[in-house]
């Protein structure tokens, strides 16, 4: 068995080389949170970008910045990365980087797994990115429906298919992970009702993910079949049916915005407990709510199908399924009301933007128990009012809480604390902006505009509108600069943020000290109840924990190159796919790609990997540090 | 925890594959893996249904004509006893008899073999009917769905080869228990999906 010491105390200097072979094999949870945030920020702005490309396009009647074709490409390409490549990934960064740490564990149930998805996430999202380059984007919308998608010429939906693919089986994998991790790694006395809600929320995203995504895996496989190997899937003239990808589709793209909500139903959770330094107000009814939601979330696909003709039952069904998930979400609402109620609040940035997010929420919520309505939704449907709706829940919701996490979680990932006067301005303009972006997108819906049109004419009285929806997303791009700049700013100065930076921290996140040490704890914390580290705190304890355990041996996993090599088989295989029954060489390239992945999953199996000690003595002399 | 540690009959404990934390989260991690792969085999299922016997205008094929229901129960049974004998083979790893896993495994191993060779045989005998992949929805419907099923068979099999060259000459360790259980488990899931293949594809396209 290999032994290692402990670094000391005061950071070495690393080369270049070896910092990215670093980051290139490290299975640490807080590093592979990194890398994530890093990714998911860069698809982030590259989402963001072809979001402005698309508000300039509309700013004015009868434009021609682009064209209609360019158009359909941004618009898919907008809304598969932020979904799949920017907000799943950002998210991802934050339970990997926090929910490990509120269990009071050394790291995640499956490290070398844990890296594994990142790099299928990252090589997916290149993959499909690289579409740009090689013949053209993927142009049938995000959803690519097959009456779509079999249609489109070129090779771009066939990026996307695979893209999918490879980032979706990353995904895959980092929700099982999640799961064992949080059922089998908690700390002693961290009962299933004591877990944060923003650990809860993991849990339950991530087993929505476990069922929801194997239906895409199925569904892109067909898509995949149909286009690249000679399927019939989806092509009616040979008994294909075009519906069963609609049903594949939303059986997995329903849950899929409860995976992206739910996580940041937690983040505000924590927000609003610890800035209104109250306990969070019926924290059970939360953790029920939380788990309604999960149940109810894969009752209600259809709801993005009345209008295919499913039948009046089926469309009844479904619409008395959605209407009642508007329940735990008041439920949650109202919980979080009542934290703010008499507490003793602090109007910092993550809590202005928890602050904003309960009336952008709840209108978005409003807009969607509208659409609820089979027949209403039939007037609604494939308008710019179905535009509004999923803006308002997922900015008005999923992006508010990412920006509020990145204010929020900044100090815990990088000891240091962004400038919280930089963090409001961001707030408000990005603020400002989405309502003026979106709110009067619901008119237009109303007033008859459809959704993923290219241009419209001067004639159809659309143009104030879209004008003042165009301005409002310059000013989120000002909010995004703002937000850009004072990260540069705040890793420039470098200033310690040290230990427990908000001053109220209740989880035990906050406990540890700063930096957080690659092994996270020295000893193992004991729970002694809800918000653990607030009840030490205000019991004076000076260390913020009680521990379980003397202080031991503690076994850490070796990191491993061997994920990304897995990942880049996988990679080449898909452009084998891609040109496969057009080059000679596509059929040796798949088989060469899938050679290499196997051959690294035999590798894996075959090499015993035990991981190593920190040994006790080095522990003491250890005082934190990375 | 030594891996190494070597054990005997008696030192040896109840649940092998659950002593270790690794060994408890491959346990938990893989059944929640199979509950994934459950949904997956649902959605092939679903459509493999949609799909059944449709085809261009004047297709010839259906499953009524096509299945023949002698071959797919040899098949079935071939399947059924090789997940008997990898519980014969877990049956010895509860009790320390490395040599009488490894037999099991073995004979498992070869009624694998054989049934993957029946089902080589059965899809070349319907290609040279015509009835290929992209000849209809239909084909392609059933050939990803019951071939989905065969890959996994391939997989099951290299595993557990892997697994039994891998350790023959050092026996267990409570870091291999965990492999060979969740080996295993793969296996009987994957005797399971061919019962519900047997039954919805086969049973019910000829009598149904």
């Amino acid at each position: 068995m290999r032994e290692v010491k402990v670094v000391s105390s005061i950071a070495k200097k690393k080369g270049f080389g070896a910092t990215l072979w670093d980051y290139l094999t490290t299975v640490d949870h807080k590093k592979i949170a990194v890398m994530y945030l890093a990714a998911g920020g860069l698809f982030f702005v590259i989402g963001g970008i072809e979001a402005m490309l698309i508000r300039i396009q509309l700013a004015q009647p009868d434009n021609d910045f682009v064209s209609a074709g360019l158009f359909n490409e941004i618009i898919t390409m907008h809304g598969t990365t932020m979904i799949f490549l920017a907000a799943m990934p950002i998210l991802f960064g934050f339970m990997n980087a926090v929910m490990p740490l509120q269990i009071g564990a050394r790291d995640v149930a499956f490290p070398f797994l844990n890296s594994l998805g990142f790099w299928l996430f990252l090589f997916g999202g290149i993959f499909l990115n690289l579409s740009w380059f090689m013949g053209g984007a993927p142009d049938a919308g995000w959803t690519s429906y097959a009456s779509l998608s079999l249609a489109s010429p070129g090779h771009g939906i066939d990026f996307y298919a695979l893209g999918l693919q490879i980032a979706g089986a990353g995904t895959y994998i980092g929700g099982i992970n999640f799961l064992v991790t949080i059922i089998n790694m908690r700390a002693p006395g961290m009962t299933y009702m004591r877990m944060p809600l923003f650990t809860w929320t993991t849990f339950v995203a991530s087993a929505l993910i476990l069922f929801a995504f194997p239906p895409l895996t199925i569904g892109l496989f067909f898509l995949i079949l149909d286009r690249m190997f000679g399927g019939n899937f989806f092509d009616h003239t040979m008994g294909g049916n075009t519906i069963i990808w609609e049903h594949l589709f939303w059986i997995f793209g329903h849950p899929e915005v409860y995976i992206l909500i739910l996580p940041a139903f937690g983040i505000f959770s924590e927000i609003f407990a610890l800035f209104s330094r109250k306990r969070l107000f019926g924290y059970s009814s939360m953790v029920f709510a939380t788990v309604l939601i999960g149940f109810l979330g894969f009752m209600v696909w259809a709801h993005h199908m009345f209008t295919v003709g499913l039948g009046p039952t089926a469309n009844a069904i479904f619409a008395v399924a959605t209407m009642a998930i508007a329940v735990p979400t008041g439920m949650k609402i109202f919980n979080w009301l009542l934290t703010i109620w008499g507490g003793s609040i602090k109007v910092t940035t993550p809590m202005l933007y928890a602050l904003g997010f309960i009336p952008s929420f709840v209108a978005g919520g409003v807009t969607g128990i509208m659409q609820a309505a089979a027949p209403l939704d039939y007037q609604l449907h494939d308008s710019y009012f179905i535009v509004a709706h999923f803006h308002y829940v997922i900015v008005g919701g999923v992006v508010l809480a990412i920006l509020a996490a990145v204010h929020l979680y900044w100090p815990l990932m990088f000891n240091q604390m962004l400038s919280e006067k930089l963090g409001k301005w961001t707030f408000w303009f990005f603020f400002i902006g989405f309502h003026l972006t979106f709110f009067i997108q619901h008119f237009l819906g109303l007033m008859g505009m459809p959704r993923r049109v290219f241009t419209f004419g001067a004639d159809q009285g659309w143009d104030l509108f879209n004008l003042i929806s165009s301005i409002g997303a310059a000013f989120m791009a000002v909010g995004v600069i703002i937000l850009v700049v004072n990260i540069i700013i705040t890793v420039v100065k470098n200033v310690p943020a040290g230990n427990d930076p908000w001053e109220d921290g209740r989880t035990l996140e906050w406990a540890i000290p700063q930096p957080v040490p690659f092994y996270n704890f020295k000893q193992t914390p004991l729970v002694r109840g809800l918000d653990t580290f607030w009840i030490e705190k205000q019991e004076g304890n000076k260390e913020g924990m009680t521990y379980a355990e003397p202080l031991s041996d503690i076994h850490m996993p070796n990191n491993s190159i061997i994920p990304i090599v897995m990942t880049f088989g996988l990679f080449i295989a898909a452009f084998g796919a891609l040109y496969n029954g057009e080059k000679d060489w596509a059929i040796p390239v798949i088989v060469l790609g899938l050679a290499i992945t196997l051959g690294s999953m035999a590798v894996r199996s075959i090499k015993d990997d035990h991981g190593f000690h920190i040994h006790k003595e080095d522990l003491m002399n250890d005082k934190g540090g990375k | 925890m030594d891996f190494n540690k070597k054990y005997t009959p008696q030192t040896w404990p109840d649940h092998p594959e659950q002593v270790t934390l690794e060994g408890k989260n491959k346990f938990l991690g893989f059944w929640l893996f199979l509950g994934g792969e459950t949904v997956l085999f649902a959605s092939l299922f679903a459509t493999y249904l949609a799909l059944k016997n449709k085809g261009p205008s004047g297709m010839e094929f259906s499953t009524n004509t096509l299945f023949e229901l002698p071959l797919v129960f040899i098949m079935t049974m071939i399947l059924l006893t090789s997940s008997l004998t990898s519980v014969y083979a877990m049956y010895h790893m509860k009790n320390h008899n490395f040599r009488g896993m490894q037999t099991w495994l073995a004979i498992t191993v070869l009624l694998g073999l054989a049934f993957l060779g029946l089902e080589i045989y059965e899809f070349n005998h319907y290609v040279h009917l015509g009835f290929h992949y992209g000849q209809s929805a239909f084909s392609s419907a059933f050939f990803t769905l019951v071939g989905t099923h065969g890959l996994h068979v391939v997989i099951g099999l290299g595993w557990i080869i892997l697994l039994m060259l891998r350790n023959a000459k050092r026996g267990f360790s409570l870091y291999n228990a965990p492999k060979y259980y969740t080996a295993s488990l793969y296996w009987h899931f994957i005797d399971v999906v061919w019962v519900f293949i047997f039954t919805v594809v086969y049973l019910m396209g000829v009598v149904g």
